[in-house]
């Protein structure tokens, strides 16, 4: 048996607050292995983005553990083993395309050489390459999703992890990006966990989808997704991606807990 | 040819008003020394020229030197003050009242502690500019967004590099309003606190004792000349900011 890249065990979150305890996530236990691609989906609120902000080291389980690649998750940030994309772009609006792209070289401190021909490479990769001069603001929110992406793979990481990466996006430009991005993992060899409101998108890219139920979230159910590989817009007219796509609603419907009805909208449009 | 657009209403507006004064003034017979009409000033600011330029010096010499202590201890002094948002938090609310102190009443007291020429105004400029830059640049410094900040953790940054690479920069448009807000208080600093004693050879030494002789039409040139350093101080503060933030610029105009 391989190490699993990410893996949890009896993970739970809790927040405090003056209004008192909100219990987010509570008793997840995942093991994700080298070059999955894992959705978590589930209703507002269930803890999904809490869940990949634990991977990351941006917040702190209230109890169980992760290991990322055998490490902590500390150790594994501080090792920079993984890469990011936010909900939002979060570019430096004083930096170029290629800048913004440049920035995790340079917060590693890698080599001259490296720096200078790594970002063009990435922002080749993901179409951009003529916009390397701009400046964020010219760019479609799309294009600054996708200089968001670049940026993530600059130190070439294990896992990205992407928080609704396409969620503020059209339909359309989705549906572009989602190619775009399993051509990005094809060509790195990365292990994505990747948090989404849509079931579409979530069958689309993933091996495996973890559905959440609400809060506290738990894992409901995981589907394990059949669909052959490589993926392309063939693939979204295949019944056997609507079979999974019925079964994820199902899963995310048949929970009784269930009262927060606005999950299903963006999910809903297929 | 869009830029000579641009500013053309604002220069029309300009020749109108010169107009309308020199109409006024010769419509309602108006007494020179109470206000002398346009051409009375210019012809007056070609005889004492030379006087004019030598006080101009003097004075704006004390605005720019005042201007680079005062700004640059304000933004440095914000700089050692973000290292520690505790610190920052105490001394912040005194530096935000100081803006409601009239600093400039303490320009005869200056004159005591620094000597009546170019130290005492200095002081003066020092003053009004620093507690401005201190405060817009501490709270640049001090207001990044949470995301920004997340992206910076995600990759392991030192906080070294959270500050020139992420603070810094995203602090420059605030500290920009304050320096250019400043270049204007530094004319203004160092022309009023000359009204409170110092060399016959500065501007404003030059427009109280002209004044108070009645020879309006030297003093209103001497204004001339301080609203004309005032001008180039602001536009040159101006175009320093757009050569330092590109991206803040084309983004407006674009």
């Amino acid at each position: 048996m391989p190490t699993p890249i990410i893996e949890f065990a009896g993970v739970g979150k809790t927040f405090e607050s003056r209004a008192g305890a909100t219990e987010a996530l509570k008793g997840i236990s995942l093991a994700v292995d080298a070059g999955e691609f894992v959705s978590i989906i589930g209703p507002s609120g269930c803890g999904k983005s809490s869940l990949l902000r634990i991977v990351g080291d941006l917040v702190e389980p209230s109890a169980g553990t992760v290991r990322v690649n055998g490490k902590s998750a500390r150790q594994a940030r501080l090792d920079r083993d993984y890469g990011i994309v936010f909900q939002t772009p979060v570019l430096y609006e004083w930096r170029t395309v290629l800048e913004n792209v440049q920035l995790p070289l340079e917060l590693a401190g890698r080599p001259r050489a490296e720096r200078r021909e790594r970002p063009p490479a990435l922002l080749r990769l993901v179409g951009l390459e003529e916009f390397a001069g701009h400046y964020p603001w010219q760019l479609s929110g799309g294009m600054q999703q996708r200089v968001s992406i670049a940026r993530a793979l600059a130190l070439n990481p294990s896992i990205l992890l992407m928080d609704e990466p396409f969620g503020a996006l059209d339909e359309m430009s989705r549906e572009r990006l989602n190619q775009e991005l399993l051509q990005v993992c094809a060509e790195t060899a990365a292990t994505a966990l990747f948090v989404t409101h849509s079931i579409a998108e979530a069958v689309f890219l993933s091996t495996r989808i973890v559905v959440l139920s609400p809060r506290p979230g738990h894992i409901d159910r995981i589907v394990t997704v059949d669909l052959p590989h490589p993926r392309s817009d063939k693939t979204r007219a295949l019944p056997r991606f609507f079979e999974l796509v019925t079964e994820v609603r199902q899963s995310l419907r048949e929970d009784p807990g269930r009262a927060d009805g606005r999950a299903h909208h963006p999910g809903g449009t297929l | 040819m869009s830029r000579v657009r641009e500013y053309a209403p604002a220069a029309l507006v300009l020749v109108l008003g010169l107009v309308l004064w020199e109409a006024v003034v010769v419509a309602f017979s108006i007494e020179f020394y109470l206000l002398p009409a346009p051409h009375v000033i210019v012809a007056s600011l070609q005889e004492t020229y030379p006087v004019l330029v030598e006080a101009g010096l003097y004075t704006f010499t004390e605005a720019i030197l005042g201007y680079a202590l005062g700004c640059g201890g304000g933004i440095l002094a914000a700089m050692v003050a973000s290292q520690s948002p505790a610190f920052a938090g105490l001394v912040l609310p005194y530096a935000v009242a100081s803006a409601s102190v009239p600093i400039i009443a303490l320009a005869p007291l200056a004159i005591v502690w620094f000597g009546v020429e170019q130290g005492s105004k200095i002081a003066i400029v020092v003053l009004m500019t620093f507690f401005p830059t201190f405060v817009s640049t501490l709270r640049g410094l001090l207001s990044v967004a949470p995301q920004s900040l997340e992206l910076m953790r995600s990759y392991a940054a030192s906080e070294q590099q959270i500050f020139w690479k992420l603070r810094l920069p995203s602090s420059l448009p605030m500290t920009f309003t304050a320096l250019r807000a400043c270049a204007t208080l530094a004319m203004i600093g160092a022309v009023v606190s000359e009204f409170f004693g110092g060399p016959v050879k500065s501007l404003g030494v030059y427009i109280k004792s002209t004044a108070s002789l009645f020879q309006t039409r030297q003093a209103w040139s001497a204004i001339l000349v301080a609203c004309a350093l005032g001008l180039l101080f602001y536009f040159a503060v101006a175009l320093v900011e757009r050569l330092v933030m590109p991206w803040h610029f084309e983004r407006r105009e674009g």
